[in-house]
């Protein structure tokens, strides 16, 4: 038994990763009271405030914990407590099954984990990091590759990376939201600490294959992410998918990192890896933001279901606002911050293809490709989650009586939107950052690389002339728009717009049946991707009687094949297996008194040979 | 200077790019045609013009020709045509203008949501699709250009002066996707006001007066600076760094010649072929991204 030492760990990985938790929970807190308020009792409340400081915790010490059971401990807090905030609103039946889901998945990861753990153990014969790592190098190839697959799973499960997603989008969105945002926004980002603490800095990066397949894993969750997002009208639930997404897009930078690293291009390696660090804080800080909103649309209207809502930027102006800038990072729109990690992520494909030979040219096009193709789907996806509820006229009376939320909730959410633009314009000082941390992590000596022109340029490329000046583009953007205001202005002096009705063809009294839905909106999207969704159609004759059919009712449905294919045949096949287990279970005294004579016996005659 | 030079040169010149391509058209149907004035007629008179605004829109309604506008100038600042003592060719890249184009239109799909109207929802929705389905053929072709020049920076890919098989395959992809974000036939036609086949104009539909000319010359640009995109690639030209008279001259006739002899090609195009179904419109930008796909298979091939 190694030594048990309560030691915390400050290096820069840590650090980053402390500032990420403090950055998105902070807000999140400040919002939970005014959110909570008039929702629930007030013992509830106070319940809701200790799951709150536990749960932030269990996180901080998840990221600081220099040994492997510690960091179990930590962990397993982490999944409780969480699991716990699910299920707060336990008057949901919804609530429970989400909790269900999410604990089960949860502990098949941590199961994962240990059994990965366990095998370090093994050879180091110590639980504490460095003990472990410095024995990782003497651990056989073999070993190795099976450790970095539990651990992928492991940690995947936490991070939701596809197929492995399928408790996310059922338990993000039934928390209460500041717990939502803290869940998407950080929670899952400890699955990347994870990856990143135990395959590169302790384990090392082995073979070739590791960042290939962490790599096209990320890919496949981003698109599949984005896709269901596209499809979903819960506008937590659309959001819940859109984390998976972006899981998706920060494994891509880790995998990448992982993949220059075994190709020995150290440059492109600590490149990569602080591109996907640049959005992994990124993604917290929009998703934070943007579970805020939604949060703030659920207090202030009463449901999630975006097909409901409608209109809302006129009651609630400052929300929507608020939710708009949200929208456009995460669709990589400049100059805020979803763009810069998104143009750093693809310069990392870019750049890796020039250092690579043949075939590999082709794969890290079609990975770089299918990021454009999430981020065009992402942006398309926001489109809607903002057009539908919040343009156009309000669609139900629940849209018509929200009002404005409390300041309260609404100031740590300009916090974080103030974020998205300062991380958009200090590109340069927060990617030198983040390459200390990514050098420091994967045990690249970093002096000597530059990454950026100056304060304003980045300069991803060395020799060559690749730059990106996101405050150069905000400046030039915000003085031609102006100009562009100015010069209308001058034609306009008469102030000469006329207000009147939506055209309407000719027909009078247009209403909110007319305007388009979110499902209307994604429809293109749902045939163009049948072959994945597999939608299917259910119509069904409300009679009155046999001769009058009184109306229709029609409902459009996309089957979820990763639930269908793959959690349902398995499920089945554990039940099945429990009630043949059954047999031997029958309740006869006598007989479990045999069990234990023949176990005994075994163990006796077995023994020794351990 | 040099900014106001460019901004100048793309404001002056794209209007005119939209009438020869249309005038072009309608010879080709033998028709006599509009003049190839016309979109300055028209922005002038949308200028002079007052405007309605619907009752439902908001201040996003508002604010999109402004951002729309921005973005298409600022696009048409990163694209290095002037070069020396522009400090702006080097805010961004290819990606990057990419990106900018994109803020354009997020804004003008949430205008055509906000009215409340169905015919612009449609075209919202549409918009993002074919815009979306584009991306990955768009970022093929970019990449092509990035792994045969060495990098994705405007100025470099700029100062090339080699053709090769990857980059003529490359820029047909191109070309294929400027199609689709410009509004072409196949994909959809600028020339349309039939309810179920205008895409970008039933987004804009609630537009008039002076912000439907923002809107339509931000278009005139976009299409310009794509345009502009294909001949750099197809007809390599130094950026301007002429000292006299006469070099400036023939300069400036070339970099417009070679954007005519696009539009010229799209033109033709336009009159030969009919417009698609909009499903069918995800088979062209297929067809796209193979293109990218042999572009990137002859880049590594080294042609």
């Amino acid at each position: 038994m190694g030594s048990l030492n309560f030691t915390l760990l400050f290096d820069p990985l840590c650090l980053f990763f402390l500032f990420v938790i403090c950055v998105v929970s902070l807000p999140a807190a400040i919002y939970s009271f005014s959110y909570l308020k008039g929702e629930y009792s007030s013992a509830k409340i106070t319940l809701a405030a200790i799951l709150l400081a536990v749960f932030i915790f269990s996180m901080l010490m998840v990221v600081t914990v220099s040994n492997v059971l510690f960091f179990l401990v930590a962990w397993e807090i982490m999944s409780l407590v969480s699991y716990f905030l699910v299920v707060f609103d336990t008057t949901h039946e919804r609530s429970v099954k989400a909790g269900m889901i999410y604990i089960v998945m949860t502990h098949i990861g941590t199961a994962f984990l240990i059994a990965a753990f366990m095998i370090m153990y093994k050879y180091a014969g110590s639980f504490d990091f460095l003990a472990i790592k410095n024995a990782c190098q003497a651990m056989p190839g073999g070993a190795k590759n099976i450790v970095f697959l539990l651990l992928l799973v492991g940690f995947g499960t936490k991070a939701g990376l596809v197929p492995l997603h399928i408790w996310l989008p059922y338990a993000h969105p039934q928390a209460p939201s500041h717990i939502s945002s803290i869940m998407s926004g950080v929670m899952i980002k400890t699955a990347v600490y994870g990856i990143i603490r135990f395959v590169i800095f302790i384990l090392g990066v082995h073979s070739g294959w590791w960042g290939a397949l962490l790599l096209v894993t990320a890919v496949i969750s981003s698109l599949v992410g984005i896709i269901y997002a596209l499809m979903e009208r819960d506008i937590k639930r659309l959001l819940a998918y859109s984390s998976v997404e972006n899981m998706g897009i920060i494994f891509m930078g880790v995998g990448l990192g992982m993949f220059f690293i075994n190709k020995n291009l150290p440059y492109l390696a600590v490149f990569s890896l602080a591109a996907g660090l640049y959005h992994l804080v990124n993604h917290a800080i929009f998703k934070g933001l943007l579970f805020l909103g939604a949060g703030c649309v659920y207090k202030a209207a009463g449901t999630r279901d975006i097909e409901k809502l409608g209109g809302l930027i006129k009651k609630m102006p400052q929300t929507a606002f608020l939710f708009l800038i949200g929208a456009m990072s995460i669709s990589a729109l400049p100059p805020f911050n979803g763009f810069v990690s998104e143009w750093l992520t693809l310069q990392g494909f870019f750049l890796g293809a020039h250092n690579v030979v043949g075939g590999t040219k082709l794969f890290l096009g079609i990975c770089a490709v299918l990021l454009a193709l999430t981020g065009g789907l992402a942006a398309a996806c926001f489109v809607k989650a903002f057009g539908v509820t919040f343009l156009a006229l309000p669609r139900s009376r629940y849209a018509e009586e929200a009002r404005e939320v409390s300041l309260a909730m609404r100031i740590p959410m300009f916090f974080l939107a103030a974020l998205t633009l300062v991380f958009g314009l200090a590109a340069s000082l927060i990617l030198r950052l983040l390459v200390k941390v990514a050098g420091s992590a994967s045990g690249i000596d970093i002096s000597g690389m530059s990454f950026s022109l100056n304060n304003f340029v980045l300069s991803p490329q060395m020799g060559k002339s690749v730059y990106l000046s996101t405050p150069q583009l905000a400046l030039v953007l915000a003085v031609l728009g102006s100009a562009g205001f100015i010069i209308y202005r001058l034609f306009a002096a008469k102030r000469d717009a006329a207000v009147s009705k939506t055209w309407d063809c000719g027909y009078y009294k247009l209403t909110s049946r007319n305007e388009y839905t979110a499902t209307a909106f994604s429809k293109p999207f749902r045939i163009a991707f049948s072959f994945f969704l597999l939608p299917y159609r259910k119509t069904q004759k409300i009679r009155e009687s046999f001769y009058h059919v009184k109306s229709f009712a029609y409902e459009t449905h996309t089957t979820k094949v990763f639930k269908k294919y793959i959690y349902d045949p398995v499920l089945a096949l554990v039940f099945k297996s429990a009630k043949s287990m059954r047999r031997i279970q029958p309740g006869s005294i006598h007989l479990y008194l045999a069990y234990i004579f023949i176990t005994l016996l075994l163990l006796i005659i077995f023994m020794p040979k351990f | 200077m040099t900014i106001l030079l460019q901004l100048a040169l793309f404001i002056g010149v794209s209007p005119f790019l939209s009438g020869l391509i249309s005038k072009i058209k309608n010879n080709l149907r033998m028709r006599r045609g509009m003049s190839v004035f016309q979109p300055y007629y028209n922005l002038a008179k949308l200028f002079s013009k007052s405007e309605v605004i619907s009752e439902n829109a908001s201040w996003i309604f508002k604010l999109t020709p402004f951002v729309v506008i921005s973005s298409a100038l600022t696009a048409s600042l990163l694209v290095p045509v002037i070069i020396f003592s522009n400090p702006l060719v080097n805010a961004g890249d290819f990606l990057a203008l990419i990106f900018i184009l994109a803020l354009g239109r997020f804004f003008l799909v949430l205008a055509g949501l906000d009215t409340a109207s169905s015919f612009g929802g449609m075209g919202s929705s549409r918009e993002m699709f074919i815009s979306s389905l584009a991306e990955p053929a768009l970022y093929l072709a970019v990449f092509a250009i990035s792994l045969r020049f060495g990098s994705t920076s405007l100025v470099e890919i700029s100062q090339m002066h080699t053709l090769s098989a990857s980059l003529i395959v490359a820029a047909s992809a191109l070309f294929l996707v400027t199609l689709a974000e410009t509004s072409r036939i196949p994909v959809d036609n600028q020339e349309t006001h039939l309810e179920l086949t205008m895409i970008h104009e039933a987004m804009v539909l609630e537009y008039s007066g002076k912000r439907l000319a923002l809107i339509e010359l931000s278009a005139y640009l976009k299409q310009m600076i794509l345009f502009f995109l294909i001949a750099g690639i197809i007809f390599p030209i130094a950026p301007f760094g002429a000292v006299n008279f006469t070099q400036s001259f023939f300069w400036l006739a070339w970099f417009l010649a070679r954007i005519f002899i696009i539009g010229l090609i799209v033109s033709v195009l336009e009159v030969s072929v009919a417009k698609m179904r909009l499903f069918r419109a995800a088979d062209f930008l297929g067809f796209a991204f193979v293109l990218g796909i042999v572009a990137v298979i002859c880049a590594i091939l080294g042609v």
